[in-house]
C-alpha cells in the first residue's frame, strides 16, 4: 500500500505488518530484512519509511499506573491523545509533549521529542524511566539510563534503528487543573524576541511564531506564548473552579482533500502572516486557555497537511548552538524572506542544554519552518544547510526528508556513539529506512 | 451499569467492542482460547475506563463443555456478544475435512450452542441482549468462502428464529452484518478501501445497535444495497460468476 508520513513526502509503496503479541513480531523480524518500525506517521519526512513497515498500530495497552508517582507503563504504539484522555482527569499531564498529541510514546522516544518546555524539563527521554525493546535477532531487553545504557541513549532520537520499542515506563507530572496561564508578548523584531526568550528561562513553556516574510527592520518580528500550568485558586470562573481537570474535545474540522498546490503562494502565506502578526494583541496579553489550544493549536484541524497539496511539504527545523544565534539566525531569516520562500507557522523556540547521543537538541535556538514542495526548493534547502553547518548547527531527522549524508555527519558529533551500540545489538543488520540507508547510517 | 460478555474476545472487533463498552462504564467478561494474552488487555481496560475486567478461558469448538462453561461462569453477564469467527482458507477447508468441521464448529455450532445456553438464563431472567456477529458472506454462498459463508448463513438463521422466540420477553437479539473489515483476519487481502471498515467503526455499530435495540444491522452500513443486489442476480447468471 501507498503509505507516506505528515508531509506527504516521499510517498513510498510498503508492505505494512501489524502485530498482537511478540511472537507475531520476531515471525516478522526473522522473514523480514529491511524493515522499519512506525507509529502514527507523524514524522514528517521518510524516517519511517522503508519496503517493510512495522506498525504500532495493534500494539498500544496500557499496562500499569502508579498513582503515587505517575509512572505509566505501556506499549509502544499507545498515543499521547490516549495519554491525555486517561490521566488528565486524574490530575497527570505529560511532562514533555510535542506540538500534536496524535504521536504514539514509542515514536516519541525514537524521535526524542521536545517541546515548549525543552529549557526546564529537556527533551522526552528525561522521563523515560525505561525501555523494553525487541532486537533483529528477536531477544527482548531492557534498557535505562542505568541498565543496558548505551542501548538507552541509542534508542531515544535513534529513529527506530536499534530495534522495536515494545513498551516504556514514562513518569508523568502532577497538575492540579487542566488549564494553562498564558501571556502572549509581541515583539519588533529578532533581536527583541531573542532577549525575551533569555527573559523568559523561569517560565515552564514558551514558544514563538515568528513572520519569516518580513524583511528590514521587521526581520523576525514574533509573538511569544509562554505558559505555566493553572493552580487550582488561578482559575476564574466557578465553572472550571468545580471541573478543573476538563479534557480536551474531539476536533470536529477537517481538511477533506489535498488543496491544489496553487493556493500557496508567496502572496498568500504574506498575507497569512501580516494577518497573524497583526491579529496578536497589542503587545501583551494575559489569559487562562485550555491545555488543548496551547500545546496543540494545528490538531484542531484534522489533516491540516493538506493544505500543502498532493505534492507535500518539507519542514525544516534547525537548531544552532546559542553563542551564534545572535548572528547566525538573522542572516539564515534574511536568506529566507529574500528568497520569499515564507511558511505559513514558522516556530522558534530556545532549547536548555543537552547533550545525548543522536538526539535533534543542544541549548540554543531551534527554527521550524514548513516548505511546499516546488521544483527548486532543494537547492535552497541545501543553501540553508550550508549555512547551518557554518553556525555549527544540526538538522531535525524527525523532520527531514532530505538532507544529505554529509550534512548529518557534521550536525551530530556522537554520531561513532551510536553506530557502534547500533552494530552492537542491531546484530543482523535489519533495521534500515529510507532516510538512515540516504544518510549513509 | 451492565456487565458484557464478549466471546472471542482476541479478535479486533472484539477488543474494539471492549473498549467501546469499558468506555461507557460496564464491566466485562474477556473470553477466548489462549486467554493469558488477555490479561494485558484486561490491565489496560481496568486503567483506562476503572471498569471490573475478568478473563475466561473458551474453547469455542469444544462442544461438549460449552453448557458447563456458561453455567459455572460467575458473576453472570447481561449482554454476550459472539464474536468468534474462523474464516480459513476455502481450497483448505475443502481439501481438508477436518478444516471444514472446525469451521462449521467455529461459525455456527459453537456459538450457535453456548448462546442457546445463555438465552435459557437471560430468559428466566427476563433481562439482557444477545447479539451474534455474523457475516454479509451468509447472504449468498460463492465458491470462494462457501465453507465459511454456509456457517454464517446458519448462525444468521439461529439468530433470527432466537429473536422471534425471544421477541415477547424482555430480551433482545441483534444480528450484525459486517461486510469487509481490516482485521487479523483479512490481512494481507486486497480489499476496497471504501467497502473496508476499522475494527473501531464495527465496534460503535455494534454498541449503538446495542443500545437502541436494533435487530439486524449492517457495517458498513452500504452492505445492506450491496447484498440486495447481489442476493437478486438470477442463479443461472450467479453460478457463473467468478465470486
Amino acid at each position: 500500500m501507498k503509505v507516506a508520513n505528515w508531509g506527504n513526502y516521499p510517498v513510498v509503496d510498503a508492505e505494512v505488518r501489524n502485530f498482537r503479541n511478540v511472537d507475531e513480531l520476531r515471525e516478522i523480524l526473522e522473514n523480514g530484512s529491511s524493515l522499519i518500525a512506525r507509529g502514527l506517521g507523524r514524522c514528517y519526512g521518510d524516517s519511517s519509511l522503508n519496503e517493510t513497515i512495522i506498525s504500532t498500530s495493534k500494539w498500544k495497552r496500557i499496562l500499569d499506573f502508579d498513582r503515587q508517582t505517575g509512572k505509566v507503563k505501556c506499549e509502544a504504539g499507545v498515543s499521547l491523545d490516549d495519554i491525555l484522555k486517561v490521566f488528565v482527569p486524574r490530575g497527570w499531564f505529560p511532562a514533555v509533549t510535542p506540538g500534536t498529541k496524535f504521536v504514539t510514546i514509542g515514536g516519541a522516544i525514537a524521535s526524542d521529542v521536545h517541546g515548549k518546555s525543552h529549557h526546564v524539563t529537556g527533551s522526552f527521554s528525561n522521563y523515560v524511566d525505561d525501555i523494553t525493546i525487541m532486537l533483529s535477532d528477536g531477544r527482548i531487553l531492557t534498557c535505562s539510563k542505568e541498565l543496558n545504557a548505551d542501548l538507552f541513549w541509542s534508542t531515544c532520537g535513534g529513529m527506530g534503528l536499534t530495534g522495536v520499542i515494545l513498551e516504556a515506563t514514562i513518569s508523568l507530572i502532577p497538575i492540579e487543573t487542566s488549564y494553562i496561564i498564558q501571556e502572549v508578548v509581541k515583539t519588533k523584531n529578532i533581536g527583541e524576541i531573542m532577549t525575551l526568550f533569555e527573559e523568559s528561562e523561569a517560565w515552564t513553556y514558551s514558544m514563538a511564531w515568528i513572520d519569516c516574510l518580513a524583511t528590514g527592520e521587521s526581520l523576525g518580528r514574533s509573538v511569544m506564548m509562554r505558559g505555566e500550568h493553572a493552580k487550582h485558586e488561578d482559575l476564574l470562573s466557578d465553572r472550571s473552579r468545580k471541573q478543573p481537570l476538563t479534557l480536551h474535545k474531539e476536533s470536529s474540522l477537517n481538511v477533506p482533500f489535498n488543496f491544489p498546490s496553487f493556493t500557496l503562494n508567496g502572496l498568500s502565506m504574506k498575507a497569512f502572516n501580516t494577518l497573524y502578526y497583526a491579529k496578536a494583541p497589542a503587545q501583551y496579553k494575559k489569559s487562562i486557555v485550555h491545555y488543548d489550544p496551547f500545546f496543540y493549536p494545528l490538531d484542531a484541524v484534522h489533516n491540516w497537511n493538506r493544505i500543502y497539496g498532493k505534492r507535500g511539504f518539507v519542514q525544516y527545523q534547525f537548531v544552532l548552538p546559542k553563542e551564534n544565534s545572535r548572528e547566525g539566525l538573522p542572516a539564515i531569516l534574511r536568506k529566507i524572506s529574500e528568497h520569499g520562500k515564507g511558511s505559513f507557522l514558522a516556530v522558534l523556540k530556545l532549547f536548555g542544554p543537552q547533550e545525548t547521543v543522536i538526539s535533534f537538541p543542544m541549548e540554543g535556538y531551534a527554527l521550524a519552518l514548513d516548505f511546499p514542495i516546488t521544483k527548486n526548493l532543494f537547492p535552497f534547502l541545501d543553501s540553508l544547510d550550508e549555512m547551518v553547518q557554518y553556525y555549527g548547527g544540526r538538522i531535525y531527522l524527525t523532520k527531514d526528508a532530505r538532507m544529505s549524508a554529509e550534512t548529518f555527519r557534521n550536525g551530530y558529533p556522537h554520531l561513532g556513539m551510536f553506530e557502534k551500540s547500533r552494530t552492537k545489538f542491531d546484530r543482523e543488520q535489519k533495521f534500515e529506512s529510507l532516510q538512515s540507508k540516504r544518510l549513509g547510517l | 451499569m451492565g456487565r458484557v460478555l464478549l466471546i472471542g474476545a482476541k479478535s479486533d472487533v472484539a477488543r474494539a467492542l471492549a473498549h467501546e463498552f469499558g468506555a461507557a462504564g460496564y464491566d466485562l467478561i474477556l473470553a477466548a482460547r489462549k486467554s493469558r494474552e488477555l490479561e494485558r488487555d484486561r490491565a489496560d481496560l481496568m486503567i483506562r475506563y476503572n471498569v471490573g475486567v475478568q478473563v475466561e478461558e473458551l474453547d469455542i469448538t469444544d462442544l461438549e463443555q460449552l453448557h458447563t462453561w456458561y453455567a459455572t461462569l460467575e458473576p453472570k453477564p447481561d449482554t454476550a456478544i459472539s464474536v468468534v469467527g474462523l474464516l480459513g482458507v476455502q481450497e483448505e477447508a475443502q481439501a481438508d475435512w477436518q478444516s471444514a468441521k472446525r469451521a462449521y464448529e467455529t461459525n455456527l455450532t459453537g456459538p450457535a450452542l453456548l448462546l442457546e445456553t445463555i438465552a435459557a438464563d437471560f430468559e428466566q431472567r427476563n433481562e439482557g441482549t444477545i447479539c451474534g456477529i455474523s457475516s454479509v458472506a451468509g447472504e449468498r454462498g460463492r465458491k470462494s468462502n462457501y465453507l465459511y459463508g454456509s456457517a454464517k448463513a446458519g448462525f444468521s438463521e439461529y439468530l433470527s428464529g432466537l429473536r422471534n422466540r425471544l421477541a415477547k420477553s424482555n430480551v433482545h437479539v441483534v444480528t450484525v452484518k459486517p461486510g469487509f473489515i481490516d482485521t487479523k483476519m483479512t490481512e494481507g487481502m486486497p480489499l476496497p478501501a471504501p467497502l473496508t471498515a476499522q475494527p473501531e467503526q464495527v465496534a460503535k455499530d455494534i454498541f449503538k445497535a446495542c443500545m437502541k435495540k436494533k435487530n439486524v444491522i449492517y457495517t458498513l452500513w452500504m452492505w445492506r444495497w450491496i447484498m440486495a443486489i447481489i442476493r437478486n442476480i438470477p442463479e443461472p447468471i450467479f453460478k457463473k460468476l467468478d465470486l
